[in-house]
């Protein structure tokens, strides 16, 4: 496995830390008074999403980690399973609802998602950052009630739960933001 | 040739400008020309400072068979070569990590007071606060303590950053204030618990180091920080066994040796010259087997300073400043590219 010297330490590296995947997001090169040099890393495993700092001597190096991530393709669920599928070479990849964090509140069938390998096995997926899903419950509008600054609670079809402006009904397609879980717009079917 | 060919001419021209490859608008500076003025008149005004103190800007080699042999300095190699159709073989010479030699050579062969503004190269220091080709103030004053040293540093940073005197503490009392250790006695085990216990990460080769690396660390992640946040700080009398070419004195060994910090950023070093080259010859061996230790090259020991210390250099008082990195203070921004027209990136 390849390996990277402190001189190739920045920000976008992905390296393997006590076997787990981490993603360089800070490197600051620090050389105090005539001692020796040192590089301050910022690491996020990208397992847990937990932050490391870590300081290293010049010459040390860290094990690349083999990372990559593809296109895929989400097929179906099966409990907390979620099966998801590689649009390039149809291999198969199941994920726990856990590994979902998030994602699966706003994947359904047939939806192009981003995944990240470890070693050729998923660790994380993200949905598409706009998504497109139907209401599947939510309290009737008041009738002539057209105002946006009240809300309500609505359930859509992959079971998220998205705070809506009042006057959405049952079976409207409504536009989600993924990453801060917020309504955008109604959505023409 | 017509208007309209020449519009068309010049399409093409930008296309296939655009298609070149890499990052088509990295012939530009990094370094605003609001900053490129800053530079050249805080420039000027060094100038003045040392002019008005009746001290002569002097001009030395980059270039010189001779290196200073530092644990932690890696100097540039540059061939000169005997056949030019054999670039790769010649003569060894070396780019200047900082114009110390060949300046203590001018004041052992009669230099009163003598500054210069120059480049010196390090090796493998890139990065927010460094590049590899810089430039440095350097100047000496024959007779100078080490108390005249900083007094004269702190009257430059005075009148360069107008941020008032700088404020003396020693590095003793900085690590007593931000560590809570007396940098002094402390074994390499107390400094690595210390480093623990404040929760400091490090890698295993880092954790493997020395007394002085635990220091290093230690200053870097704890005091510097807090050095010249209100006011420039000058630290001195660093550990004996960090005194790089300065004279080192008393028990515990203290070196005097300063260093001008503001806004946590290093800024300059000082010496009371050491002027014994017996003691030299022995620190360079220390430091080429510290060197070869952790698998570096070994640098040649030798040098005409040492002659020039062996045949007599005055009692002086010297000091080097980072000249990018006082412009980026002054400047208030937070990197040397903002201050450099082309840092090595797009040198």
């Amino acid at each position: 496995m390849a390996s990277y010297n402190t001189s190739d330490f920045k920000r976008g590296l992905k390296v393997q830390i006590d076997g787990d995947p981490y993603l360089m997001v800070e490197c600051s090169f620090v050389k105090p008074g005539k001692g020796n040099a040192l590089y301050k890393c910022k690491m996020r495993n990208l397992i847990r999403n937990t932050m490391l700092d870590r300081t290293y001597k010049g010459g040390d190096s860290l094990e690349a980690a083999d990372v990559t991530e593809i296109a895929a393709q989400f097929l179906y669920r099966q409990q907390d399973m979620f099966v998801f599928m590689d649009n390039e070479n149809y291999e198969q990849f199941e994920l726990t609802k856990e590994q979902c964090d998030e994602a699966w509140k706003y994947i359904k069938e047939g939806m192009v998602c981003s995944m990240v390998l470890f070693n050729n096995k998923p660790i994380s997926v993200s949905p598409p950052n706009h998504v497109v899903l139907q209401i599947e419950y939510c309290e009737p509008s008041m009738r002539g009630n057209t105002a946006t600054n009240l809300t309500k609670p609505v359930k859509l079809e992959t079971g998220a739960e998205v705070i809506c402006p009042a006057f959405v009904e049952i079976g409207d397609l409504i536009k989600v933001d993924t990453r801060t879980g917020e309504y955008l717009e109604r959505a023409k079917a | 040739m017509s208007f309209g060919a020449t519009a068309s001419s010049l399409a093409v021209f930008f296309l296939g400008f655009m298609n070149h490859g890499a990052d088509q608008k990295d012939f530009l500076p990094t370094a605003s020309w609001k900053n490129l003025r800053l530079r050249a008149e805080l420039l000027a005004r060094t100038r003045a400072f040392f002019h008005e103190r009746a001290f002569l800007e002097v001009e030395t080699p980059l270039l010189s068979a001779d290196v200073v042999v530092d644990r932690n300095i890696d100097p540039l190699a540059v061939i000169l070569p005997h056949d030019p159709r054999k670039p790769a073989e010649g003569r060894t010479l070396w780019l200047q990590t900082s114009p110390e030699f060949a300046m203590k050579r001018l004041m052992a062969a009669g230099g009163e007071a003598i500054y210069q503004i120059t480049r010196a190269f390090r090796g493998g220091e890139s990065g927010q606060q460094h590049n590899p080709e810089f430039t440095i103030v350097e100047w000496y004053r024959r007779g100078d303590t080490m108390e005249n040293g900083i007094q004269l540093t702190s009257d430059l940073c005075e009148a360069l950053l107008n941020l008032g005197p700088a404020e003396r503490v020693s590095y003793a009392e900085a690590f007593e204030a931000h560590a809570g250790i007396d940098p002094h006695r402390a074994t390499a085990a107390q400094l690595a618990d210390l480093a623990r216990a404040r929760g400091i990460s490090i890698s295993d080769t880092l954790a493997a180091g020395d007394r002085d690396t635990w220091l290093n660390l230690l200053l870097a992640e704890l005091v510097q920080p807090h050095l010249g946040a209100r006011r420039p700080t000058l630290l001195y009398y660093y550990p004996g066994s960090q005194a790089a070419l300065a004279r080192v004195q008393g028990d515990p060994p203290l070196a005097e040796r300063f260093e001008l910090f503001v806004r946590g950023v290093e800024l300059a070093n000082g010496y009371h010259e050491l002027l014994d080259a017996e003691v030299l010859r022995q620190r360079n061996r220390q430091a080429n087997d510290d060197r070869a230790g952790e698998g570096k090259q070994r640098l040649p020991e030798e040098s005409r300073l040492l002659v020039a210390m062996d045949s007599g250099l005055p009692a002086c008082s010297g000091t080097a400043l980072g000249f990018d990195r006082l412009v980026m203070l002054a400047a208030g921004a937070g990197s040397l590219a903002e201050v450099v027209a082309f840092p090595i990136d797009r040198a």
